[in-house]
């Protein structure tokens, strides 16, 4: 032991003592503190235990950019001195964090950190060194020279002995290594130069191998572990755009059967790659001279994995098969079919036979004892039991035990399907039967797709009957996806219809809270399908040709939804109108009014309507409002500078013409306020500036003040609804509602000027504007070139003499600028679309308030539909006010938010409210906020601004805009009884 | 060559009274130990006069292993041990332990009490043939003795269904029982791992029958309660008190819970609370979904399925019974459908098969008209439904299996023999394997290649790793040098010194000498051939008397006293260098050939 001790020591001081001196120095030039503390730290440390402990000390600190490197050639000192494996494990590990610090170019390290390969002989700090390495490789992509020098390294260990670190030396040439020969080319010339002593011939086969062949040689490595790891170094190479040859299919294939799972696992991503590759070449199937397709001979190897042992691999491959679209149908459809055999005699699936049944005019009666008794005899070698290719794959994985697998199918099911009209029709069958699954995710899940699908297909009766069964489910969710899902149906007969709307009433019944989801549902039934509905009038409003019957009660939801039906569908079938009788169309007009956005406007006979309404939309359709929009727009365009006389006037009309058109076509309401609320800032503005007091002096016009004072703040507001409240904006329209925000903020910055006096609170606020007009202009810098007669343009053509001049000055640019800066047009995108909020549930009527002990806490059921927000989870916050001018903002689950279809979501949460104790019971005020944050879009930039420059508005919460109506709430917290 | 013999003493080309041996490297074990139910008299059991004439059976088994409770599986099992003897460990689950003497009392005693059998196992034979039984868990490997051992997978099928894994050093065969290879609403799916057995033994009452999907039996049968009661009719369904009943509760109970649905639901009392007992502890032998609630509600604490009462099929308005015993044939469902039979509101669902002769064979084909006891006759006006609900797997599920286990050979058992042949084709065309499907007592033999494993010293191992060469290629044999020592049943490497050491034996060591003389005027071809041997990098010694060795080779040259001109040279090789030593004496003999001369 002791002459083992005293050569290892002479062996150490003679190589590092020289090396020992030199960074020590650099070192205190450096950056002494931090790494010369580790340097001594290290020192210390007697024994490997306390070494490490100050290492992972160490690695709990940050360090700065500057001083990594001396801190590496540290580590690297005790590195070598080192006989603990584990230190010296650690110590790699810390260095390849120490090069993931930013600003910091690990390629100063390379050179020492591929000088401990030389003499490391322990196989876990080795696979740790190559960790460490591709981190530095992955910093420096670009960077050639690097790139050969490690996969020289990777090349170098692949034979190593331990699985470790063949793992890692596939990693890195995953991660760096290079296919295509061309570039290795580029490498030749530099490889030998760099690599200097080395033999060429390894250099140079390094470089003719290229990393694809050589990680095959690994798909039969003897440890699963690495061949794992080879198949994702191949999937890497092909994540980073190098394509992959053809000629591993084959290898890849066979890595299907592999023993272990993780192999499976990782083969089936494999195959599914080169399949979407390679889609269209050619395979011979072994055994046969036939030959298919390499898609389609991937998607049945594929298929056969959803019967896999493992789930693991089961859910792999039936996600994957959802992602190979280009197979051809003849495959897809095997699929679906498990062909049904019994006692050697083909059978009909039950979807068969009920189609049979149906097609020949008689009702599934159910099975009969024996019906299933085979028909043909089917020729015993023609029947292969385990098929061939894709037979029954998805039959299979809806029927797995794991709940994953299942999902997993119905969403490959789903995209399959979405890519083919005939495979929509076929899985139909196998949809609707996972509506009675066990996991109510995965029922939900698969009333959610075939909601995607149905514009493919239309339901039979007997499985519109198995849809509606679901009707009756406890939960909600379920119920309102399915009311989705109807909406979007088409069926086939009347007598769908029917039962739809039987079954619709039954629900209703059940549970009255679907009212609101019932109604629209049948509003889109009627829509769909009014020659249906046509027939069924006479019996739906039970009139009948000789008398009378009695009138219904209105109040009835059943009755509302029977005649939401019949309204909608009425819409586009003149002849049913007739058919009504007197109180139906008392009901209409009552409806109308009370529920218009479910019940449509009819032309009904002997009827005159409000000329305005019909005018608009009798022809009103939506290309005209367009039109109207447009020419508004155009109209104020002749505008140039807003403070020419009559202006004004158009502005008001304008703006008073949006808004009704907003109203009446729906479709384009986004895009009319959008419009409106920009000329209003417009407007503001000029109201704000074109007072002749502006030559008065100060004291004599407090009230002007106060009023332009408060019209810049009110322009602020508005430039952040029109920023975040409506999507679809381009860079264009964010760039002119920055403009106005920019302008609101120089009229702020002038009054200020006005009202105060001093200097210094000035110099500050002008710095701040400028830094502002700055990064307007890196942020727009394309859109400049349309915003030169603006107030920015204008501005910018001063800047220079900007910066330098004194805040009065300033003041007074600015004051002349924006009197002179010509209107700036806006520019409508395609598709504005507003977000809005409905709170359906609390409704606000009820005179019921609510009681509990004070101190205590009561749950408020919130139920509210969102429109066109963008990321909901992130930015709606419920916001209760009470009357004593306490307001909390509430941010809701991500999991109390449900999309039931697209741009739309749905927010059920529960706020939990508490007070002190009142005495009588009070209103609360509860409504939604848009949160938004400064981090999206230009954010950073105006992060501080929004804060401070926004003076929020009464109720509204700093960052956030209040959207949608409030709701008021009777609460009644009692004092609690002793 | 060693092999494995199959002998099936129940369930050979049959269904019913499942009772297999095998003999594996010299073990003996019984594979379940079944009764027919077809049979009254001495046919009903195995015929145990096959493995010994008289006596007791302790001596030629070594052990007994039972796959699930079914009587067909277990239900000789007492009066094997019991009345024929037998005192050897048997396996089986822990719910199979649970329920299985639950149901041999009752078949004990409907064949004793009812029938008035005597000459039949007692309660007391039961109680001490449970006490014989070893309880396994899943996935656990049990060694026997210290050769054999099993392991339990999972079967699906009933409640502690288990394929057992039988193990003798390099040889195994697989047992599947009877199993499912598709999941339903309380039992997950058969799994494997790739074990690749000698053979595996499979079930086959499904040779030639592909399953439509489980998921359209369940809805139409849950369509047809439903509408029935919706009707204000009553639904009676027959059942067996185990197994298919408990995954009708669990369909009814959950669909109730979905729909929200109010009409009650009955369970005929006695077998099944117990049975449903034993669910509610063996929790971890359920399916994925009842496993992941149970925390917060265990799935068979039913909440909607209550205990039934006589009185209640006279109450007015809906309502679901399940009632035992399932073909209709006594009981309480017989006693019920005659209530109910009158109505054509009301259904019966079977959901199982019947067989030939019990009412509920008549009315599944159709009869309208029964004849009861005392020549009543009784009118079928209600509806009724065959629904089958059965839990084994399919001719797609058993090939599932065996690309999952992937055996080198394969067996059937337990089922008709017309469907096997059909089978068997198609294992032997898609999988290229043997596939055998003996009758009773008629034995399979299957010759295995069993691997032997022989332990290596490691020092041995090392010296081999010393002498370089390429690192070991897994593919690639490579020979080297070492003495097999057998011993005491083990087989050992080592290297021949230690083996020396070890067997006391001495060391003689084997040279070979030659002599060869020349004249001195040849003497220069020594050099030459000095230079060649050095060139091919052997390592040449001169030692201090005038001695040259090559490697081992001991090269001496001595002039002969009689012929001053001619000197001899001594050779002189050990057995391990008999390669060069014979090249060298050669080479020296025969004068070196001319082209060597020259180099």
């Amino acid at each position: 032991m002791a002459s083992q001790f005293s050569t290892n020591a002479s062996v150490t001081k003679t190589i590092l003592l020289p090396q020992e001196e030199a960074p020590a120095k650099k070192l205190r030039l450096t950056k002494p503190s931090k790494s010369a503390a580790l340097h001594i730290d290290l020192c210390k440390a007697s024994n490997p235990t306390d070494a490490l402990q100050y290492l992972l000390h160490f690695a709990r600190s940050s360090v700065e950019a500057e001083s990594v490197e001396g801190v590496v050639r540290i580590l690297l000192e005790h590195y070598y001195k080192e006989q603990d494996n584990s230190v010296r494990l650690k110590i790699a590990s810390l260095i390849g964090l120490l090069s993931k610090t930013q600003n910091f170019n690990p390629e100063s390290i390379l050179d020492d950190t591929l000088n401990t390969f030389n003499t490391e002989k322990s196989h876990q700090v080795l696979a740790q060194l190559l960790d460490t390495l591709l981190v530095i490789g992955t910093q420096l992509p670009e960077s050639l020279i690097v790139r050969h020098r490690l996969i020289e390294v990777a090349y170098k260990h692949l034979s190593d002995t331990y699985f470790g670190v063949r793992n890692k030396c596939l990693q890195l040439l995953g991660c760096l290594g290079n296919v295509d020969t061309p570039l290795n080319k580029d490498g030749q010339g530099l490889v030998p130069a760099v690599i200097g002593g080395s033999a060429p011939g390894v250099s140079g086969g390094v470089c003719v191998r290229d990393a694809q062949s050589l990680i095959s040689d690994y798909f039969a490595d003897q440890d699963p572990r690495v061949r794992t790891a080879a198949i994702k170094a191949m999937l890497q190479l092909h994540e980073r755009g190098l394509k992959i040859q053809q000629t591993i299919y084959d290898q890849a294939c066979q890595l299907l059967c592999d023993d272990y799972e993780q192999v499976r696992s990782a083969a089936v991503q494999m195959v599914w790659v080169l399949s979407q590759l390679y889609p269209e070449s050619i395979v011979p199937i072994p055994s046969s001279n036939e030959q298919v397709r390499l898609v389609d001979d991937s998607f049945g190897k594929i298929s056969h994995m959803v019967s896999d042992g493992s789930w693991v691999v089961r859910v792999q491959a039936a996600k994957t098969l959802g992602n190979m679209l280009q197979v051809s149908p003849h495959f897809l459809e095997q699929t679906l079919d498990k062909k049904l055999m019994s006692d050697l005699r083909r059978k009909r699936t039950a979807h068969e036979r009920a189609k049979e049944l149906y097609a020949s005019g008689e009702f599934s009666s159910g099975r009969k004892w024996a019906d299933d008794a085979p028909k043909e005899k089917v020729d015993t070698s023609a029947v292969n039991l385990i098929a061939s290719g894709a037979c029954g794959a998805f039959v299979h994985g809806l029927e797995d035990e794991m709940y994953e697998v299942r999902i997993a199918a119905v969403d490959a099911l789903s995209a399959l399907a979405q890519s083919s009209a005939s495979f929509a029709e076929k899985c139909l069958d196998f949809l609707v039967d996972m509506f009675n699954d066990e996991i109510e995710e995965v029922r939900l899940q698969s009333i959610h797709v075939l909601r995607q699908i149905s514009t493919n297909i239309t339901l039979r009766e007997d499985q519109l009957d198995t849809v509606l069964a679901v009707l009756e489910d406890s939960s909600r969710d379920i119920r309102e996806a399915l009311h989705e899902l109807l909406c979007f149906t088409n069926v086939s007969t009347k007598e769908c219809i029917q039962l739809a709307l039987l079954e619709l009433l039954k629900n209703l019944t059940k549970y009255p809270t679907d009212r609101n989801s019932v109604w629209k549902c049948l509003k889109f039934l009627g829509c769909r399908h009014p020659t249906l509905v046509l027939p069924l009038v006479p019996e739906l409003l039970s009139t009948h040709p000789y008398f009378h019957t009695p009138e219904p009660d209105m109040d009835d939801p059943a009755y509302i939804a029977v005649l939401v039906l019949v309204f909608n569908a009425a819409q586009s079938c003149p002849t049913m109108t007739a058919l009504f009788s007197d109180h139906t169309f008392r009901h209409y007009t009552y409806l109308r009014d009370s529920l218009s956005h479910l019940v449509p406007p009819l032309r009904l006979p002997g009827r005159t309507q409000a000329p305005g309404v019909s005018g608009i939309e009798g022809s009103g359709s939506v290309e005209s409002a367009q039109l109207f929009l447009q020419q508004s727009l155009s109209r104020i365009s002749t505008i140039h500078n807003l403070q020419d006389p009559g202006a004004q006037d158009l502005l008001n009309f304008t703006i008073r013409d949006l808004q009704r058109l907003g109203e009446l076509q729906t479709e384009l309401a986004g895009a009319a306020d959008f419009s409106a609320t920009y000329l209003r800032c417009q407007l503001l503005l000029t109201k704000a500036l074109q007072e002749k007091l502006w030559t008065m002096a100060v004291p004599l016009c407090l009230k002007h003040n106060a009023m332009a004072t408060a019209a810049a703040k009110q322009m602020l507001e508005e430039t952040y609804k029109l920023e975040f409240l409506y999507s679809g904006l381009e860079n264009r329209q964010v760039a002119t509602i920055h403009h106005v925000r920019l302008q609101a903020k120089a009229l702020q910055l002038v009054l200020t000027a006005r009202t105060r006096r001093g200097v210094e609170p000035l110099i500050s606020v002008c710095e701040k504007f400028l830094q502002e007009v700055e990064s307007f202009q890196r942020l727009f810098v394309v859109e400049l070139p349309h915003l030169q007669e603006s107030f920015v343009g204008k501005l910018l053509d001063l800047s220079p003499k900007l910066s330098a001049c004194k805040p009065g000055e300033l003041v007074k640019i600015l004051q002349t600028t924006l009197r002179q800066s010509g209107f700036l047009n806006l520019q409508l995108p395609k598709q504005v679309q507003r977000a809005s909020a409905t709170i359906i549930e609390p409704t606000g009527e009820s005179d019921n308030p609510l009681r509990f002990t004070s101190g205590l806490v009561v749950a408020l059921d919130i139920d509210a539909t969102l429109e066109h927000v963008q990321d909901p989870h992130n930015t709606v916050k419920v916001q209760v006010l009470y009357p004593d001018g306490q307001s909390h903002v509430i941010q809701p689950k991500p999991g109390d938010f449900r999309s039931p279809g697209p741009h739309r979501h749905r927010l059920i949460t529960q706020v939990y409210l508490s007070h002190s104790a009142w005495t009588e019971a009070c209103q609360i005020e509860v409504r939604l906020l848009l949160a938004y944050s400064s981090s999206r879009l230009c954010k950073a930039v105006w992060s501080d601004s929004s804060t401070e420059g926004l003076q929020p508005a009464e109720g509204a919460t700093e960052g956030t805009i209040p959207f949608g109506k409030p709701v008021k709430v009777f609460i009644m917290p009692k004092p609690a009884r002793r | 060559m060693p092999e494995i013999k199959v002998t099936p003493l129940g369930a050979g080309q049959d269904v019913g009274r499942s009772c297999i041996l095998v003999s594996i490297g010299g073990k003996n074990i019984m594979l379940d130990c079944g009764m027919h139910m077809g049979f009254n008299d001495d046919r009903r059991f195995p015929d145990f006069s096959y493995i010994t004439q008289q006596g007791r059976l302790t001596e030629f088994l070594d052990c007994v292993i039972i796959s699930h409770f079914h009587l067909d599986h277990c239900g000789a099992l007492p009066y094997m041990s019991e009345m024929v003897g037998y005192d050897g460990p048997i396996y089986m689950t822990h719910p199979t332990k649970a329920i299985c003497p639950i149901l041999l009392e009752d078949f004990r005693k409907i064949t004793v009490d009812k029938k008035g059998e005597t000459n039949f196992f007692t309660s007391q034979m039961i109680k001490d043939c449970m006490k014989k039984v070893v309880p396994l868990n899943l996935h656990q490997t049990v060694q026997v003795d210290d050769e054999l051992e099993i392991k339990a997978y999972y079967a699906g099928h009933v409640l502690g269904a288990a394929m057992v894994q039988i193990k003798v050093g390099s040889e195994s065969v697989v047992y599947t029982g009877d199993y499912n290879m598709t999941p339903d609403r309380h039992l997950g799916a058969a799994w494997i791992d790739k074990c690749r057995p000698d053979i595996l033994i499979s079930e086959s009452t499904y040779a030639t029958t592909i399953r439509d999907s489980k998921r359209c039996r369940e809805r139409d049968f849950l369509k047809k309660v439903h509408e029935t009661v919706e009707r204000g009719g009553k639904v009676l369904i027959p059942v067996f008190a185990l197994g298919r009943a408990q995954e009708l509760c669990i369909l009814l109970e959950t669909f109730w819970e979905r729909m929200n649905m109010k009409a009650p639901i009955y369970f005929s009392t006695g077998l099944t609370e117990k049975a449903n007992h034993y669910y509610k502890l063996f929790i971890t032998w359920t399916n994925q979904k009842i496993r992941k609630t149970f925390v917060q509600r265990n799935m068979f604490e039913f909440k909607h399925i209550k205990a039934f009462d006589r009185s209640y099929a006279d109450n007015p308005g809906p309502m679901v019974v399940f009632a035992t015993p399932g073909m209709l044939h006594a009981g309480q469902s017989l006693q019920i459908f005659k209530k109910w039979a009158g109505n054509e509101k009301n259904m019966i669902i079977m959901p199982g098969y019947c067989v030939q002769g019990t009412i509920g064979h008549k009315i599944l084909n159709g009869q309208k008209k029964l004849e009861m006891e005392n020549r009543q006759t009784l009118e079928v006006k209600l509806q009724v439904e065959y629904m089958s609900f059965s839990a084994h797997a399919d001719a797609k599920g058993i090939m599932q299996l065996i690309r999952m286990a992937e055996p080198r050979n394969m067996l059937l058992v337990h089922g008709e023999a017309k469907k096997m042949e059909f089978l068997k084709d198609k294992i032997e065309q898609e999988f290229t394997i043997n596939c055998f499907m003996p009758a009773n007592g008629e034995t399979t033999t299957v010759i295995t290649n069993p691997s032997v494993p022989v332990d290596i010293s490691l020092n041995l191992l090392k010296r081999e790793m010393a002498l370089g060469g390429p690192l070991p290629d897994p593919k690639k044999p490579r020979t080297m040098h070492g003495t097999l020592i057998m011993k005491d049943n083990s087989l050992r490497l080592v290297s021949p010194e230690q083996a020396l050491k070890e067997l006391g034996l001495n060391e003689h060591q084997l040279r070979f000498t030659c002599r060869v003389q020349y004249r001195k005027t040849e003497f220069t071809i020594f050099i030459v051939l000095f230079d060649l041997l050095l060139k091919k990098c052997y390592t040449i010694q001169h030692l201090p008397d005038g001695t040259v060795m090559v490697e081992s080779i001991v090269i001496k040259v001595s002039s002969s006293a009689e012929e001053p001109n001619t000197k001899v040279l001594l050779l002189s090789w050990s057995y391990q260098d008999e390669d060069l030593g014979s090249f060298l004496s050669t080479l020296l003999k025969k004068g070196l050939p001319s082209g060597l001369s020259s180099m």
